[in-house]
This record gives structure tokens, sequence and C-alpha cells, in this order.
């Protein structure tokens, strides 16, 4: 009865990829959201769909698409969200401007400290 | 009864967190000696033995399964092991904010013992600790009380979330909450120095220990999680920019951050406001890691008790916390001084750059986890931001920052001294382009980063030897010889874990394969093959165990479990580990093949030199700890020297 419970009985046919196209696979699973789980990859998730997106994945890969072409597949089905890695563009430009703002706030208040006049009475 | 019984204690623990509050801050209005600051102490104390005596209680429900009390039920079973009843206690929300406020106390009775020398500051900070108490015992009381009863009481238990029950997991909310919760002993020492109108030398030297002692617990805490995130999670990360993560690595990259700054501020009076509004936004920033973990505002992989209207409550404590601190920071920042000018080259300046790029990647992290709330509140199409954007935005700021680290050591203070730094530093520089060099033929085709990241990986661990070369001899007591040496222990665990990084960032791709017996795989040169599959049950589930043989190495057995009270399945991986790195493998359902033979789903992985993550998390700690040390043979130095 375990057994049965530990077995799943759905047979999937496998596409089978070059190790370099593989990598490729892999490489676009590692940013693309498995979007029935809670911000987990589809390489790393167990879910059902993440192993239907793998799939889909490895079959736009061995039809010979390119790795923007396939992302474009994926949010053309999926939403924008489907993608971990945010595209530069208008709505996320606080986003990846972040890093600059903050080290340019930061390094004027420390170029500030660094300019102070020393005072005469010491401490 | 038990019920009854905790319920009573936490209540009176509210209650004695209110008496500390007013008798210490009356205590404080009288100059410090006063009776009532004596009382104040009682009061703390009051807390401590209340809220310890009703954790006492909630793990005696848990060893007796007393399944009438709603959160017992809901986290246990009576055929988990005992050491895993106990570890529930704090394995769930309730338990662990029962954990989080028994550690408030703690440190509330710590800070009336250790705290600050002058004793009107002293009675101060105990007041403002015993505010944040309040705050959570409050919390504690009316909205999440874990000794709530279920009626009717259930038969059974719900067990705790099975792939909870692991003993590096039964560590880590405990160090994580002393990490989280001591920060609150820095905030109530930087408000309460505001209050008193105390230098920023003297707030700086108040708060260096707690701040200290927190980071190193906090330390600890993520890297057991993110250990344990490697071996259980099943599929070898141990990073993943997740919400959850981030919630706790913004307050260890202000704790870090804050640690180097106190040092400039106490040694030469640089950076006096900075470093009292990083002590205050340090602790706030933990509370923001408790709402974003417990509200589920954020879905994560590791969030494992949600409930929104809890969400309010900690989101309200966060902004009472919020607005006392930064109110009064807003009020009386002018009295803390302000320091002298520095050469752009001398160790204030470093300690400078340092905190920018550790403050800029909180802030990222920042950014980046709350963005896509903050675009789906205002109604945006929704964005994800993951792993990928910290890897672009958050890590270049931390390669750059151990360019600097093994540097900062030779500096002197406000002086330029970057030549003679240098020229001490030579024989690190000399290893630099071999280990570059090592590393591109090593892991040829590894990711710029990674070899960038690796080689700057080599230059801290060759300049923190060098700086324990150097200051080891030249320290004159043993207080500072502990500090150099954990300087130089934190500083080369900074580079393992950079090399190690770097690795893992560069390893071969994942092998998945169904197999049936007999049959193999090849990975990073091994050749893995499936001998066996057979049943091994434990106590409270049911399993599947493969051996897999390694050719040149030690079989693996990962296993596929079974919890039936919790209904889930979950992966034990089979790990091999050497030198060389881990060859990590799972096993997933098995299928029938078209003639009738079982196959298994196996997932194999080469984590090339993972050890190194575990080893510079161990010095860094380690590091911390003998650093904590020196700060308190200092002390009591001054305590025999003060009249």
């Amino acid at each position: 009865m375990i057994a049965a419970v530990l077995m799943a009985l759905t047979l999937q046919a496998a596409v089978e990829l070059a190790p370099a196209d593989e990598a490729r696979a892999q490489g676009i699973m590692r940013e693309v959201r498995c979007m029935v789980c809670a911000g987990e990859s589809v390489l790393d998730s167990s879910a059902p769909m993440a192993g239907d997106m793998r799939r889909f994945i490895r079959e736009e890969i061995a039809a010979g698409r390119d790795d923007a072409e396939v992302r474009t597949a994926l949010v053309s089905r999926f939403g924008h969200e489907v993608l971990m890695r945010p595209p530069v563009e208008t709505r996320t430009l606080p986003l990846w401007l972040a890093p600059v703002i903050f080290l340019l706030l930061g390094g004027a208040l420390l170029s500030g400290a660094m300019r102070r006049k020393p005072r005469k009475d010491g401490l | 009864m038990i019920a009854e019984l905790g319920r009573f204690l936490i209540a009176l623990a509210l209650v004695a967190s209110l008496a500390q509050m007013v008798l210490s801050w009356i205590g404080a209005q009288q100059g410090g000696r006063s009776p009532y600051a004596l009382a104040g102490r009682t009061a703390s104390l009051a807390a401590l033995v209340t809220s310890a005596a009703a954790f006492a209680l909630l793990i005696a429900a848990f060893i007796q399964s007393d399944f009438s009390i709603a959160y017992v039920a809901g986290h246990s079973h009576v055929d988990k092991p005992l050491f895993y009843k106990v570890t529930a206690a704090w394995g769930g929300h309730e338990g662990s904010m029962l954990l989080w406020c028994l550690i408030l106390a703690l440190f509330g009775y710590a800070i009336t013992r250790a705290g600050p020398a002058e004793p009107a500051f002293r009675a101060r900070a105990v007041s403002l600790q015993a505010l944040l108490q309040s705050l959570f015992f409050g919390f504690l009381v009316f909205a999440s009380n874990p000794f709530d009863r279920l009626d009717p009481a259930p038969l059974q238990g719900r067990d705790l979330n099975p792939i909870l029950q692991d003993p590096a997991l039964a560590f880590h909310p405990p160090l994580l909450y002393l990490g989280y919760v001591g920060l609150s002993a820095a905030f109530a020492i930087a408000a309460a120095g505001l209050i008193q109108k105390a230098s920023g030398r003297e707030v700086a030297r108040a708060l260096r220990p707690w701040a200290l002692g927190a980071w190193t617990s906090l330390t600890a805490g993520i890297s057991l999680g993110a250990w344990w995130a490697y071996y259980e999670l099943g599929w070898g990360g141990w990073w993943f920019w997740d919400p959850v993560e981030n919630a706790s690595f913004m307050p260890w990259l202000l704790g870090a951050a804050l640690v180097h700054s106190a040092i400039a501020t106490e040694k030469r009076g640089a950076f006096p406001g900075w470093t009292v509004f990083l002590a205050l936004l340090a602790y706030v920033l933990s509370i923001l890691g408790a709402f974003l973990v417990r509200s589920g505002v954020i879905t994560s992989v590791h969030a494992f008790a949600l409930d929104p209207e809890r969400g309010v409550w900690i989101l309200a404590m966060l902004g009472v916390s919020a607005v006392a601190g930064f109110g009064v920071f807003a009020l009386r920042a002018g009295h803390l001084g302000e320091g002298e000018g520095f050469e752009p080259t001398s160790r204030e300046a470093f300690i400078g750059a340092n905190n920018l790029l550790l403050a800029a990647t909180a802030g990222v992290v920042f950014v980046g986890t709350l963005y896509p709330l903050f675009v789906e509140m205002l109604g945006g199409a929704p964005v994800s931001v993951g792993p990928p954007y910290f890897d672009a935005a958050a890590t270049p700021l931390l390669v750059v920052m151990l360019l600097l680290v093994p540097v900062a050591p030779f500096l002197p203070w406000a002086n330029g001294g970057a030549r003679p730094a240098l020229r001490q530093l030579r024989a690190a520089f000399l290893l630099l382009p071999v280990a570059i060099a090592g590393i591109v033929l090593v892991w040829f085709g590894a990711p710029l980063l990674a070899v960038i990241g690796g080689a700057l990986g080599v230059w801290a661990m060759a300049g923190a030897v060098m700086d324990a070369v150097r200051a080891l001899p030249a320290a004159q007591s043993r207080a500072l010889k502990f500090a150099a040496a954990g300087r130089a222990m934190a500083h080369a665990g900074l580079g393992f874990i950079a090399l190690g990084a770097a690795a893992d960032a560069s390893r071969p791709p994942d092998v998945n394969s169904a197999l049936g017996r007999g049959e193999s795989i090849e990975i990073a040169g091994r050749t893995l093959t499936l001998s066996d599959v057979r049943r091994a049950d434990g106590p409270n589930y049911l399993a599947d165990r493969a051996t897999i043989t390694v050719s040149g190495g030690r079989a693996v057995s990962p296993e596929r479990r079974y919890y039936w009270a919790a209904d889930q399945h979950t992966r034990e991986v089979g790990l091999g580990s050497s030198i060389a790195g881990d060859i990590y493998v799972s096993i997933g359902e098995a299928r029938p093949r078209d003639d009738g033979s079982v196959v298994y789903e196996v997932r194999a992985a080469f984590h090339p030199l993972v050890w190194m993550l575990g080893l510079g998390a161990s010095l860094i700690v380690v590091g911390g700890l003998l650093a904590l040390t020196a700060q308190i043979l200092i002390r009591r130095v001054r305590q025999a020297v003060a009249p």
C-alpha cells in the first residue's frame, strides 16, 4: 500500500537534451519562477507544475529557440512575474537605481564626515 | 492547569515589564541611584522569571502532549520523538514569540547588571528595554497567546512540519532570536544615551559589547539556517535571497556595520550620529523581519506561520518602536557631538567605506524585498524580484568591500597611510594573480563574478593572516590579543565564504535522471550507481532509503519520507563529503517503466568546496566571540580602575 502511496502513476515522456543545451535550459530554469510555489525557481521546485514548466523549457530549447525567445514564450503564457530577474523598464527603474542612490547618499555623508574641521578642544 | 498558569505568568510578565518601565524611568529622572531604579531592577527580574517559567510550562505541555492547548495541538503529535516535542515549543508562531519575549526580558535584566556604567544612563536603558518588552508581552497576551485552549481537544496533534524536525533547525531559532532581540539592547542603550544627552563616544562604548554579541548570534543563527536549507530543502542551495532570509540578512548587514562604526566612534569620536542611528535602525529592521516572516505579506519558502491579523499587530509594534527611537534621535542627535575630519586613506575612512557598502547592500535588499509588495499596492502589474536581481545589485557591493577589508587593519587612525599599509601587504598582493590564475584554471568557464570573488577570497585570507602575524605580538594586553585574533579570524572567515560562494557559483549543472536498480549516472567525473532501495521507517514516518554507490568514495543513502501525521513527503539528502566538495543526491518518487520495472527519480549535484562556507561562518562566529571577550576584559579593567 505504501509503495502505492510513494508511487506516481504518471508516465512522462522526457525530452533529452545535449549537455550544452541542458546547461542552457537549467540556466533559464534557475531564473524562472514556479508559478504555484512560494518564491522557488522551477529548477528547484518539486511541484508538478514546475515539472511541466521544465518540460516546456526543454521542448522549446529542443525546438531550437534561443534564450530570449524561450523567455518571451514564458512571459506570454504566465505574465511578467514568471521572470525572477525584473526587466529594466520604467516601473522597475527605482529597483535598479537603488544601489546607485544609496551609494551616492552615503558617499555624500561620508565625505562630509571626512572634511570636518578638527576642533581645537579635542575630545 | 498548565495553560491557565501559563496565561497568568505571561500576564504577570507584562505587568512586571510595565512596572520596570515606569520605575526605571523615575529612577533615571532621579539620577539612577534612587530606590526607584532599584525597584525597576527587581521588576525586570520578575519579568525574566515569570517569562522563563511560562516558557518552561509550554515545554512541559509539549512533553505531556496536552492537545487541549491549540498551539500544542497544531505543532505536536504523540509519536514524535521527545527531542522534537521540546523544540516544537519554539517551532511555531506563538511559541517563538514567547521565546522572543523571554530573550527581551533576559536582555532587560542583563542591562540592569552590565549596562552603561553611568547609573542614570543605565536606568534609562532598562526603562526603554522595558518599553520594547511591554510591546511584545502585550502582543502575546492580547493577540497571540501560546496557551489558548482548543475546545474540544483533539485526540491527536497535527504535528510539526516534518522538514522542521531537524537538529540544526532546533537551534536555529533560539540563536537567530538571540541576535534579533540582542539588537534591542543596542536600541535601548542608543535611545537612552540620546535622552541622557550622552556624547557619541559614551553611547558607542556602552553599546559595543551588546551589538557584538547580538551580531555574533545572528551570524550563527543565519549560518545554521543556511546549512539546514542546504541539506534539508533538497536542492542544494544555501542562500536563496528569499524574503525570509532577506529579513534576517538586513539586520545582519546593519549589525556588521554597527560593530565597525562603533569602534571608530568609541576610539576617535567619528560618525557619532551614524553609529547611534544604526543601532536604532538595526532593531527596527529586526521587527520588520518578524513582520515579514509572520504576517504573510510576502510569500516565501520559509514562512511556516502566516496570519495577516497578527501582521497588523507587529506593524503597530514596529511603528511605536521606530517613532520612539527616531523621534528621540531627531530631537537629541545634536548632543552626540561631531567627529574630527580624517584623511581618505585613514582607518576611519575605510570603516566609513565598509559602512557605506554594508548599509547600501542592506538598502538594496530592503528595496528588492519590498518592491513587489509596493508595486502591487500601487496596482501595477506584478513584478518578481528574485535571486538574479540581488546577485546583480547587491553582490558587487560586497565584492568591493572584500577588496578593502584586508587593507583596513594596517591603516593608522586619522592620518593617511595607504603606502605603508600596502607595503606591509605586499606578500598578499603577490598571491592575488596566482589565485586568479588558479581559479580560472580549476573552474574553467567560471562566471566572471565568481573568479573575482574567489581571488578576493584568497586576498582576504592572506590579509587576515598577515594582520594576525603583525598585530598579535604587538598587542600589549590579553584583551588586545583577543581583539586582534578576533578581527583576523572574522576577516579570514569572510575570505573562506567568498571562496566557497565562488566555487558554488561555478558548479557543474545538476543531473536529473530516472534510474532503475543497477543503473548509473555521471557527475563531476564520478559514477553514481543506484544499487538498492529498501524500506527504512522511523518513529513517525515511513521511508524508502536508496543506496547509491559512488566511484572512488563512500556510498550515499538519500531517503524519501512520508510523515503520516502531517500527510507530507520530504526528501532526506544523501551527502558524500570530501575536500573537493559534496556529492549531493536526492531521490524522488518511484515510477513504473513501460516494461514494468520500477525507476526512481534521482537528482544528483556536485557542490565544490562547500565546506569552506561552513568554515568561514564558524570563523566569523569564533572571531565575534573573541572580540566580545576582549570587550568584557576591557570593561573589567575599566571598572577596576574607576573609583
